[in-house]
């Protein structure tokens, strides 16, 4: 019994230590931006702030604000698109085999695998021709096109767990396809939507890539005008550490909110296991 | 894959209904619909996807390497001009060392923590989120932290001298130009540089929680009797770790490498945030150098090669994956 309790205290310890180290960014992060610019001073970074000061949130909100704005322009119906088009797929997918779903399925998925760079030349060109170059629509239309692969392949795995005895005998009365999705597939569709809708709306709202390339500064996404802030020639770490937080702020909430949901996306990217 | 997507019915990828796939039926409108539903998101696939990969390889096999476009057929000459360049080849080297240290770190520590959290302790859930929330932030905000935290001269070096580390000799992280060991090789010096582990760092701290979300799940899917068994064989908790658990978790280590090999070759946004190519391309990466290349020095021919060589790369790690995978639940 003495050994247990030694080895529990052990394993407690290693626990508490990694989750600490794990945490020390964010504490960071948190001392940082609520020190005011004359307490900021390389050699006490870790020391706590002396008065709160809560000027570089300030500074920081108002050169995000905008981009904040464009970046809930961008993932809320971008995320609400994907999820349908997903669950729409994922049901023909998953309950309606057909012929050549076999083949079609790898084909779409092999999507979610490809360096974003082997398309985006192209994407450039083709945004630019149809004018959606440099605007929010444009990169919905790019997020919702690019997070068709994992979005039907999660809906595909969800539905795969609704039993197909409610399916055989709602055909047998008579209930046809669009009728069987309304009233029996999408009922029990809602946890798969917080998946998908959690998973997307943390990619859409992180990526980098094209949101870089595809738009100028009064349209790009907060990540965008993140990184410029950093860009300027004085690095104001207390402003930094501030624009950090408010725009990982949205994801973080998402994530502790709804973190059973988020794992689940994380776990269905994987394919299989 | 997730066992709270899957079912009783096995395989998380099927489920389908053979009664309804096997039965013979006159054509009717029902019978279009699952295709008429899937074909325009497949239209879009096939142009987004292929349509485009086709049209960059064929960029890369053209002239075009300034403002104009200029599509006449070049050949190879691009991919042979990369191979021999300086910035290249030092990506290769990064992106070698990258990987294999992001995959090993993120695998270890991962494994580590799922093992400790799956040992039945309390406020599982608390521990859990701490390991995994880094996952939910962008690599913009990550790299942005991490450049504050491994700053040479303050952060993580303020604790290190603390700890009575020769204050000239505390490392530059990602500001270092020092490659270990530094063996001459093609243009470069072959190693690992010391700015690339500052990235490896902020890396494994955002991405590790994902290899133990993978390994907990892996743990979680093993049958209670196997454990059961070993312990009436009189098996120590070690010899029973590895004689019995740890082969049935070859398969998670398997997913979990591929899924952290793919992440770690597109790797883009962390670098760009937090060094840049760094002095003498010490964290340079073949995504950053297409970047650079194509949008900043208009050489859209040579960017749209490293695309190609990027989407090879990745190709030959994820289609045997792909397919081995789609296979079994076929089965």
């Amino acid at each position: 019994m003495a050994l247990r309790t030694i080895n529990r205290t052990i394993l407690y310890l290693l626990l508490i230590v990694f989750a600490l180290a794990y945490l020390v960014p964010v504490y960071v992060v948190i001392v940082t931006s609520l020190k005011g610019n004359a307490e900021i001073d390389l050699a006490h970074m870790w020391w706590l702030p002396k008065h709160l000061d809560f000027s570089s949130y300030a500074e920081a909100f108002n050169k995000l604000a905008p981009n904040l704005g464009n970046s809930f322009y961008l993932a809320i119906p971008g995320t609400i698109i994907s999820a349908l088009l997903g669950s729409l797929n994922g049901y023909a997918l998953s309950k309606w085999k057909f012929r050549g779903a076999n083949v079609i399925f790898p084909l779409i998925l092999f999507g979610m695998f490809i360096p974003y760079q082997s398309v985006l030349i192209p994407v450039i060109q083709f945004m630019t021709d149809i004018g959606l170059y440099n605007t929010i629509p444009g990169l919905i239309l790019i997020h919702v096109i690019y997070g068709l692969p994992i979005c039907t392949l999660i809906f595909r795995n969800f539905y795969a767990g609704i039993p197909t005895d409610l399916i055989e005998a709602a055909t047998i009365d008579g209930t046809g396809y669009w009728g069987i999705y309304r009233r029996i597939i999408l009922p029990l569709s809602i946890s798969g939507f917080v998946v998908v809708g959690i998973w997307q709306f943390t990619s859409i709202w992180n990526e980098f890539l094209f949101a870089v390339s595809m738009t100028q500064p009064p349209n790009q996404p907060v990540m965008v005008a993140l990184q410029n802030l950093s860009g300027s020639q004085i690095v104001q770490w207390n402003v930094q550490m501030a624009g950090a937080f408010i725009a990982a702020l949205p994801t973080l909430l998402v994530y502790v909110l709804l973190s059973r949901y988020f794992v689940r996306g994380l776990l269905a990217g994987s394919v299989k296991g | 894959m997730a066992q709270n997507v899957q079912t009783s019915t096995g395989s998380p990828l099927t489920g389908l209904p053979p009664a309804l796939a096997k039965r013979k039926r006159p054509w009717t409108w029902e019978r279009a619909y699952p295709i008429l539903t899937i074909l325009p998101s497949f239209i879009a696939i096939a142009v987004f996807v292929y349509g485009f990969i086709a049209w960059t390889g064929w960029i890369s096999l053209t002239h075009w390497n300034s403002l104009v476009p200029n599509m006449s057929f070049a050949g190879l000459k691009n991919y042979a001009m990369l191979f021999g360049e300086y910035r290249f080849q030092a990506d290769l080297r990064n992106l070698l060392f990258f990987t294999i240290l992001f995959i090993f770190l993120c695998l270890v520590i991962g494994l580590l923590l799922a093992i400790l959290v799956d040992r039945k302790i309390r406020a599982e859930g608390l521990f859990r989120n701490i390991f995994i929330f880094p996952m939910a932030l962008s690599f913009i905000v990550t790299g942005v932290v991490w450049q504050w935290l491994l700053s040479p001269r303050s952060g993580i070096n303020l604790i290190l001298k603390a700890f009575g580390w020769n204050p000239s000799q505390l490392p530059g992280w990602y500001t270092s130009t020092k490659i270990i060991p530094s063996i001459h090789w093609g243009q470069i010096q072959f190693g690992i540089p010391v700015a690339l582990i500052a990235v490896v760092i902020a890396a494994v701290w955002q991405m590790s929680g994902f290899a133990m979300a993978l390994y907990l799940a892996g743990l979680r899917a093993i049958p209670e009797e196997i454990h059961e068994a070993a312990r009436v064989d009189g098996a120590s908790e070690w010899k029973a770790f590895w004689k019995v658990t740890f082969p049935q978790l070859r398969p998670m280590t398997a997913t979990t490498i591929i899924i952290l090999a793919h992440i770690s070759m597109k790797i883009f946004d962390l670098i760009y945030a937090m060094t840049g190519p760094g002095a003498a391309f010490v964290t340079d990466m073949p995504s950053l150098n297409m970047f650079n290349t194509t949008f900043q020095g208009n050489h859209y021919a040579e960017g749209a090669a490293i695309a190609i060589f990027m989407l090879i790369a990745l190709a030959i790690v994820i289609v045997p994956y792909l397919i081995s995978s789609l296979r079994k639940e076929g089965d």
